[in-house]
């Protein structure tokens, strides 16, 4: 089972958000979906925590689950969600609804489908408001207008009665940024709140967040699939897979020196701005498994260029790297044999390639 | 946005006369009592038979009397007259109305409230065995034909044939003018009689519109702002999963205007489904024809009223 | 509405293709407009989305053509163009020499055989009703291509397992497979009747990042084995780079920049290409918190679009001219056609953060 540690920052600050062995099961037609699988990470305050994975690694999942928001679906949920020491897995609703959209604040991805069609945007902004101070509509309306203007939006005051529909795709997002951060949250936690824009657009946002975070103080957890998203905007990284965290250190680590072959696969399988054009990209083989009966063992030996028979039998658990303590990996190689291998990957062979330059893999689990 | 009103209203009237016209030239070739014989009345003389097509304007061509017609009806709003009965049409659909605007506005009523009430409180509990139980009443009440309804409730609770004394039987319609109290309690079996069905297929669609909007991203987003549950129900997700339901409204209540002549018949309510069904057994064609195209007027404007709404309650729909 | 001048736009080394030999396909000074329509009974022409106005291109035998742009740049628009699911209103379409603009029925039908089309939403793009097995055949179908059941299903088979899929999985429907799968189904159905030039519209955009290298890879390995012609439609800078021999910038309807692929990345020379190049997010946390030179705004309606060179509301070098003189597509010397009157200089384009390619 995944150790209850987690990385990130200097180790005497105590976390604003903590997850400690988070489990999340939902049960449907075709048997139980195991959508978190013992996920444990932090969250610093002023920080920005990026997790990045694929659909059905259960990063969305992690953070609806934090509001309480999968309640709804009948998740069975166990382990730890530490906010301010207080636990939120076992907080009642009504504790829960005091803290949405107040103290933590979310972000989805599609701002033309999450806010409501019928009703204008500052309306949306007042009801965000109102539903955690007690003051006038009029006060409210104020706050909105001020809002829409801390966001970027032009000439606030008239585009306050505008229906969403009247706005640009980028400016919808600014908007629903607005009313996240109506009641000053200390945690925004943000669900690939760019993927359905521009990537000019995305830029903006992404400027616009993190202006926000530094005149606020505000953590951040952003959820992506974009490794260059997270690379510009996260200062610690979260890897999952299949429910798991895989691998989890500052950025700058995960980069230079990642230590699982899952962030070497998407590592080596993206294409990049710049580099060598000539490179291949390596696509990681077969496709992400199924969270009713995933694999046995380490979730991701299936598809790993180097796993060996043992481990399809044992479960890694987050264990920090000897030369960054901040830095964990759920692998069961040894850690010299994947320093040598990323040292090959790193250089441009394929992971053919590198497995015969590194030698032997085999060890002590 | 007038501008949609006045297009839509433009349409209607269009519509409206070629319907009108449709109906005349229905009328007209259809195999029918000859109106000149049945003024002559016992004088069955070929010369006073004459003079009366002639007063009539029967002996004139088609094409004329077509206009003739066109011209009373857009103009004078005289819907001809009813030979049988001896009475202008219009006058005869006028003092018929009220019971069945009655009728189907206060059943309207009962439907979609009891449509929509019963719908969130199913789609809320989706799955569970109170949303089966419900959802299979519904079906029952919508296999039920309404005169056997009418007759069951009936023969349970009238004051008069009923098991227990409850409600007043039939033919007992008292105009709400005249005295509401009595109109109300007359009506409330007319009214159960004409809402089931349509209430439990309501209750169908409600439940479905709201499975669906719930799921919505805009829920989400609704309950992450920390808004209390029973605001994010009614407020976001009922207001937008209604809208079907508006559209359906408008319709149901138009065609019902022109056919409730079960309910009419079997509670005895003097209205004009009753007045239409009587003049089709005494080939009394004037007055169907008058009634046909009150119904179509009915539905035209249904339709209008409806696609306004729905332009109001959707304002991505209106500038368009 | 009176059509825009078609522009005769002289060819430079961004359009020409290959040397000497004819180009598979030739784009000349291609319009589109969508009417928007208003009125109270009788619906009045009160104006137009200008999807695509005014595009020209080559593309040579062989090569991989990428068209970039962001919402709204008419990529998608002329792309059904090319492929004539759309009549353009003005401008020429050439394909192997020959004019297909206007083109209808049966030679219509048969061009369909060369051209086909990739899309982007390997959801929605297949029947759910059919079998992948004739899902991939009705092509033979429909051209009336190989009667025989027996060697059609060979045939499809075949194709199956060109791209990677299971040809034991003839029988299954699109449901029981993944997006990236379906994507592969979605080619071997292109690929059924061996067209010459592919259009790829955002073929991978709705895939996993794991799954995107696996599509990319099979495109690129069928154009080799097939010798394809490839138009690559995207937003997404860097596979563009990594994909196609040559890359036109789009926006609002018009083509921007157009060069080779290095030329283009390593010293763009249009604003709009460098703003574009700027804004990626780089998967270099070194880069963390270093100055960029944000674009403002967003991008105006096709309906309405700027004056003269539609992109000087939002250009930070833009001048009086600019809203005067359309600039035109032209040779600026520098290895890409640009279509600017004050391109960028090469300080300017180390200032924005574009690195040349290695």
């Amino acid at each position: 089972m995944s150790a209850a540690g987690g990385p990130a920052g200097s180790a005497n600050a105590t976390p604003l958000l903590r997850v400690e062995d988070l489990r999340v099961e939902f049960a449907t037609e075709d048997g139980v979906v195991h959508a978190v699988d013992g996920v444990s990470y932090q969250v610093l305050a002023g920080r920005t925590l990026g997790i990045v994975g694929e659909s059905g690694s259960g990063k969305t999942v992690s953070s609806l689950t934090t509001l309480g928001l999968t309640r709804h679906e009948g998740a069975r949920v166990s382990g730890r969600i530490l906010f301010e020491g207080r636990d939120l897995v076992a907080a009642p609703e009504s504790e829960l609804r005091a803290i949405r959209g107040n103290e933590i604040a979310m972000i989805f991805q599609d701002p033309l489908s999450s806010l409501h069609p019928f009703f204008r945007v500052g309306g949306q902004l007042v009801e965000a408001v109102r539903a955690h101070r007690d003051v006038s509509r009029q006060v409210a309306r104020k706050r909105a207008i001020e809002l829409l203007g801390l966001v970027g939006i032009p000439d606030p005051g008239r585009r306050v009665d505008d229906y969403p529909h009247e706005f640009s795709g980028g400016m919808r997002q600014r908007a629903m940024i607005a009313m996240a951060l109506a009641n000053e949250p200390k945690l925004l936690i943000a669900d690939e709140p760019t993927t359905a824009l521009d990537v000019t657009v995305q830029a903006q946002i992404l400027a616009l967040m993190e202006r926000l975070q530094r005149e606020l103080g505000m953590a951040i957890v952003i959820i992506t699939h974009d490794l260059g998203v997270v690379a510009e905007m996260a200062h610690d990284i979260a890897v999952m897979y299949a429910g798991r965290i895989v691998e989890t250190g500052s950025a700058s680590a995960i980069f230079s020196s990642p230590e699982h072959p899952y962030t070497w696969g998407l590592l080596k399988s993206i294409p990049h701005l710049t580099g060598s054009r000539e490179e291949p990209l390596v696509p990681i083989p077969g496709t992400p498994p199924s969270l009713i009966r995933p694999p046995s063992g380490c979730h991701f030996h299936p598809r790993c260029f180097y796993a060996q028979p043992e481990h399809a039998r044992i479960d890694p658990g987050l264990r920090p790297v000897e030369t960054d303590p901040a830095h964990f990996v759920a692998c069961l190689l040894e850690p010299a044999v994947r320093r040598r291998l990323w040292g090959e990957l790193s250089a441009g062979r394929t992971p053919d390639e590198a497995l015969k330059a590194a030698g032997p893999v085999e060890g002590p689990a | 946005m007038s501008r949609f009103v006045i297009r839509r209203l433009l349409w209607g009237v269009l519509l409206l006369i070629v319907v009108s016209g449709l109906l005349f030239l229905f009328f007209r070739f259809l195999p029918t009592a000859d109106p000149a014989k049945l003024r002559a009345g016992r004088l069955q003389n070929p010369r006073i038979i004459a003079e009366i097509r002639h007063d009539l304007g029967l002996d004139k061509s088609t094409a004329a009397q077509f206009w003739l017609y066109m011209k009373n009806l857009f103009l004078h709003f005289n819907l001809g007259y009813s030979y049988y009965s001896n009475a202008p049409v219009k006058e005869l659909i006028v003092s018929r109305l009220a019971p069945t605007l009655s009728l189907v506005f206060g059943g309207a009523i009962v439907w979609f409230v009891a449509g929509v009430g019963v719908g969130v409180v199913s789609a809320r509990r989706a799955g569970s065995r109170l949303d089966r139980a419900v959802m299979g009443t519904a079906l029952v009440l919508v296999s039920a034909p309404e005169y056997w309804l009418g007759l069951i409730l009936l023969y349970l609770l009238a004051s008069d044939i009923g098991q227990l004394h409850v409600f007043p039987g039939a033919g007992s319609y008292v105009g709400l003018t005249s005295d509401p109290v009595k109109w109300f309690e007359f009506m409330i079996l007319p009214w159960l009689v004409v809402a089931a069905g349509t209430a439990a297929v309501y209750a169908r669609l409600v439940r479905g519109s709201m499975i669906e909007t719930m799921a919505e991203d805009y829920i989400r987003t609704a309950r992450a702002k920390g808004l209390p549950e029973r605001r994010v129900v009614l407020r976001h997700g009922l207001r937008s999963a209604i809208n079907p339901v508006v559209t359906v409204l408008g319709l149901d209540t138009g065609v019902l205007l022109g056919s409730s002549v079960l309910v009419e018949t079997v509670f005895g309510i003097p209205g004009i489904g009753r007045l239409n069904y009587t003049a089709i057994t005494h080939a009394d064609f004037p007055i169907v024809q008058g009634t046909v195209l009150l119904a179509a007027l009915f539905i035209i404007v249904a339709n209008i009223v409806v696609d306004i709404a729905y332009a109001f309650l959707d304002p991505r729909v209106r500038y368009g | 509405m009176s059509a825009p001048a078609v522009q005769d736009v002289p060819l430079g080394p961004g359009d020409r293709a290959g040397g000497g030999a004819e180009p598979l396909l030739r784009v000349s000074g291609l319009v589109k407009h969508f009417p928007i329509t208003r009125g109270v009974l009788l619906q009045r022409k009160i104006g137009a989305v200008q999807a695509v106005d005014g595009v020209s291109f080559e593309v040579a035998r062989g090569e991989t053509l990428g068209l970039v742009g962001e919402t709204g740049c008419g990529k998608s628009t002329t792309a059904r163009l090319v492929m004539r699911l759309l009549e353009p209103n003005a401008g020429e379409v050439r394909f192997d020499g020959r004019d297909i603009t206007h083109i209808k029925g049966s030679s219509l039908k048969a061009i369909r055989r060369d051209i086909q089309m990739i899309f982007q939403d390997p959801y929605s793009s297949l029947n759910p009703r059919k079998t992948i097995g004739s899902i991939i055949g009705e092509p033979f179908v429909i051209h009336g291509v190989m009667d025989d059941k027996g060697e059609r299903k060979k045939a499809v088979q075949e194709l199956m397992e060109t791209v990677g899929l299971n040809p034991e999985h003839y029988n299954r429907y699109p449901h029981e497979f993944s997006g990236g799968q379906r994507q592969r189904i979605g080619v071997a159905r292109a690929l059924a009747l061996k067209p010459r030039l592919l259009i790829a519209d955002e073929p991978v955009s709705a895939l996993d990042v794991s799954i995107q290298a696996q599509v990319l890879n099979l495109l690129r390995d069928l154009q080799r084995e097939f010798g394809l012609t490839l138009i690559f439609i995207t937003h997404d800078l860097s596979v563009v780079r990594h994909m196609c021999d040559r890359v036109a910038v789009m926006y609002l309807g018009k083509i921007v920049e157009i060069g080779p692929g290095d030329a283009l990345y390593g010293a763009p020379r249009h604003p709009y290409t460098g703003a574009l190049l700027a804004a990626v997010p780089v998967a270099d946390p070194s880069r963390h918190g270093q100055e960029r030179h944000l674009l403002s705004g967003d991008v105006p309606s096709p309906a309405n679009p700027p004056q003269a060179c539609r992109f000087h509301t939002r250009c930070p070098k833009a001048q009086e001219r600019c809203s005067v003189q359309e600039p035109l597509l032209q040779d600026k010397g520098t290895g890409t056609d640009a279509a600017c009157h004050f391109p960028l200089t090469e300080q300017e384009i180390a200032g924005i953060g574009v690195r040349s390619a290695a």
